[in-house]
């Protein structure tokens, strides 16, 4: 393990599902905390039109194509609050309805694409929507750091506001926040943390990374600030754990991809999570009914 | 095209039916978790038979849907986590583990990662589907076509069941009906319909099929026979508009499909006669309106035989009384006295016996 370590191109891959982990960890668990763990499965749908769009435009640098994508999944944000607020549908509905439609169109524009565009060997597009990690580089490790400092920024200087959101928006309305505003500032962040992890983790897997380390760590603390970092520190090991497990369990005649195993290793931590709650429970219960 | 328009048609209808109840229940989520499981049953239930044709693999993905939905259910029974992260739980994880053994163990199978993901409709039909050496038609048509007859006839069954649990599930305990077996027939129902229409359109592109047709019905029904109904009739015809427009453009057929639903949709949202937004705007635009003409009588109303009365009905200068703008105010008066409601006298108004009984109807 240590030796994978010492391969230069392991461990630019395994850093950067590890800051992916990270970044995912941290804003999803506010995503949690709010019960809209689905978000990010909606929006790594629904941003493949903005990936195809993006693309079709002669975008194919990964910054571009990662800003289309982020464009696509907000908009979709936006018509599912729309929908909700207006009473047209209820949110799974909506959140449904709108991840398979986006998803749908992705898939019309990528077969025109395939079409039409002469150069289009498929160009990275495949890698978006099953997730490729071996194929990251350093300039891809760079542009998840940037993206996690910016959040971390954000959500600092919106500290306070993002607390009451989570716990009770309506007093926090009462107080005078913009909320409709800081709810859709919090999508965002959802929103670009999701289709910045895209690329290494594919579009199923993404989501299960907002979710398992938040849950993760909500099982351990009860003070957002402190779970958010260690939902952050799951998020990264399981990355980080991902990325080597999958190299070691590689061998010369298959290749283990690195998206699923990350997944296990965040499920694996989620569980051990969610047996020591009970755990727990049960050492209360056993102590009340002795005493 | 006439083969892919058959399967797509078919697909579609199969799942607006138990999509109905998935909308009503706030359940499509759950069938979003249950479709991309469906990978996992498939792929274990092959370890198992070792054949890619076998109708085991149907079942074994049809029980990996319910197997999920149980899991979830076990999940939030322990109070740890809500509904929705442990949905967000359960199904990548299931679905790393289907992909994780699909790639390492079944290369160079008939089961192709790309294809059980995004489904093809083009190659559905393919397939022929045979019982007993008979020929039933393509594989994707017959199959979808078999799923929709049976839960019609499940849902005619047990209609009166299904619309009490679904509308209130409390009162339906109390009378002594079982919603949990009504909640498991109805996962089962919706799992064995994603694995029908999975070879067509893949686990993503049927949540659209689940959710679309009757979130754009409910905007146009409140009767759950008419909603079923009219799921199923948008669901067909996009199918039929889709598939058209696909072999038009030469692009995906299960793509295009969805983007024509998304268009209904969105269509039905503006147009749909009582709670579309133009219906709103509308409505919205009428009651302003009333509002105007009545606050007018009651103006007239009030001055009515006072002194003041000559000053505050005269025509010209209305505006001034109402403190609304000179066109406003023409607007108005006209439409109060196409309504019958005020006359013109001399160079005033004055009110009808109509519009007296407005005024007083209003400022009582």
């Amino acid at each position: 393990m240590i030796g994978l370590f010492d391969e230069p191109a392991v461990r630019t891959v395994a850093l950067g599902t590890a800051a992916i982990g990270a970044l995912a960890g941290f804003i999803g668990t506010f995503a949690v905390v709010r019960r809209q763990s689905l978000l990010g499965d909606a929006i790594s749908h629904a941003a493949l039109p903005g990936l195809a769009l993006a693309f079709l435009l002669g975008a194919r640098s990964p910054i571009v194509l990662i800003a289309g994508a982020a464009v696509a999944g907000w908009i979709a944000m936006a018509l599912v609050a729309g929908m909700v607020r207006g009473r047209h549908a209820s949110f799974d509905t909506a959140l449904g309805g709108a991840l398979a439609v986006f998803f749908g169109i992705g898939l019309a524009l990528l077969t025109a694409i395939q079409k039409h565009v002469p150069d289009a060997t498929r160009h990275g597009l495949d890698r978006y929507l099953f997730g490729q990690a071996a194929i990251m580089d350093e300039t891809d490790v760079r542009v998840v750091a940037a993206v996690g400092l910016v959040s971390l920024g954000i959500v600092l200087a919106l500290w306070k506001p993002i607390q009451l959101l989570c716990f009770d928006p309506d007093f926090a309305a009462v107080q005078g926040w913009p909320i409709r505003r800081l709810d859709a500032l919090l999508a965002a962040l959802v929103v670009v943390a999701t289709v910045t992890g895209l690329q290494a983790v594919g579009v199923v897997l993404m989501s299960s990374l907002l979710v398992a380390p938040a849950v993760a760590a909500r099982q351990w603390l009860n003070r957002l600030g402190p779970m958010a970092a260690l939902a952050a520190a799951f998020g990264g090991f399981a990355g980080f754990a991902g990325t080597i497990g999958s190299h070691l369990l590689s061998a010369d005649n298959r290749t283990v991809p690195t998206g699923p195993v990350i997944v296990l290793v965040a499920t694996a931590l989620v569980a051990i999570s969610l047996a020591r709650s009970l755990f727990a429970r049960r050492v209360v219960v056993l102590a009340r009914a002795t005493s | 095209m006439i083969d892919t328009m058959l399967v797509m048609a078919a697909v579609a209808a199969a799942c607006a039916v138990p999509g109905v109840f998935l909308v009503l229940r706030k359940m499509v989520l759950v069938g979003d978790a249950m479709s991309h499981v469906l990978l996992l049953g498939i792929v274990l239930a092959f370890f198992v038979v070792r054949d890619p044709a076998s109708p085991a693999l149907f079942f074994g993905a049809a029980a990996a849907g319910v197997v999920t939905v149980a899991l979830v259910e076990l999940l939030q029974h322990t109070r740890l986590l809500k509904e929705d992260a442990a949905i967000g739980l359960v199904f990548p994880a299931l679905f790393s583990i289907g992909t994780l053994l699909a790639s390492m163990y079944l290369r160079n199978t008939h089961l192709d990662v790309d294809r059980v993901l995004l489904g093809s409709a083009e190659l559905a039909y393919l397939d022929r589907f045979t019982i007993a050496g008979r020929d039933l038609g393509p594989r994707g048509f017959a199959v979808p076509a078999m799923v929709f007859l049976a839960t019609v006839f499940l849902v005619a069954v047990a209609y009166k069941e299904l619309k009490l649990v679904s509308f209130d599930p409390g009162l339906a305990t109390t009378l002594g009906f079982k919603p949990a077996l009504v909640h498991y027939a109805l996962m089962l129902g919706v799992s064995l319909t994603t694995v029908s229409a999975f070879d067509a359109v893949g686990p993503v592109l049927v949540l659209a099929f689940f959710a679309v047709p009757p979130a754009a019905a409910r905007l146009l029904t409140n009767r759950l026979s008419i909603l079923l109904v009219l799921s199923v009739a948008i669901a067909v015809s996009a199918a039929l508009a889709g598939t058209w427009l696909a072999f038009r453009l030469d692009i995906t057929t299960a793509g295009t499909v969805c983007t024509v639903l998304g268009t209904l949709f969105a269509l039905t949202i503006l147009a749909a006669p009582d709670r579309g937004l133009i219906a709103e705007l509308l409505r919205r635009r009428r009651l302003i309106r009333e509002l105007h003409g009545t606050l007018l009588v009651v103006h007239l109303h009030r001055h009515e035989g006072t002194p003041a009365e000559a000053e505050e009905s005269r025509r010209e200068g209305l505006e001034a009384h109402l403190n609304w703008s000179r066109e406003q105010t023409a607007r108005v008066s006209r439409r109060a006295q196409a309504e019958g409601w005020i006359v013109a006298v001399g160079d005033c108004w004055k009110l009808t016996d109509a519009g007296r009984d407005r005024a007083k109807a209003a400022g009582t």
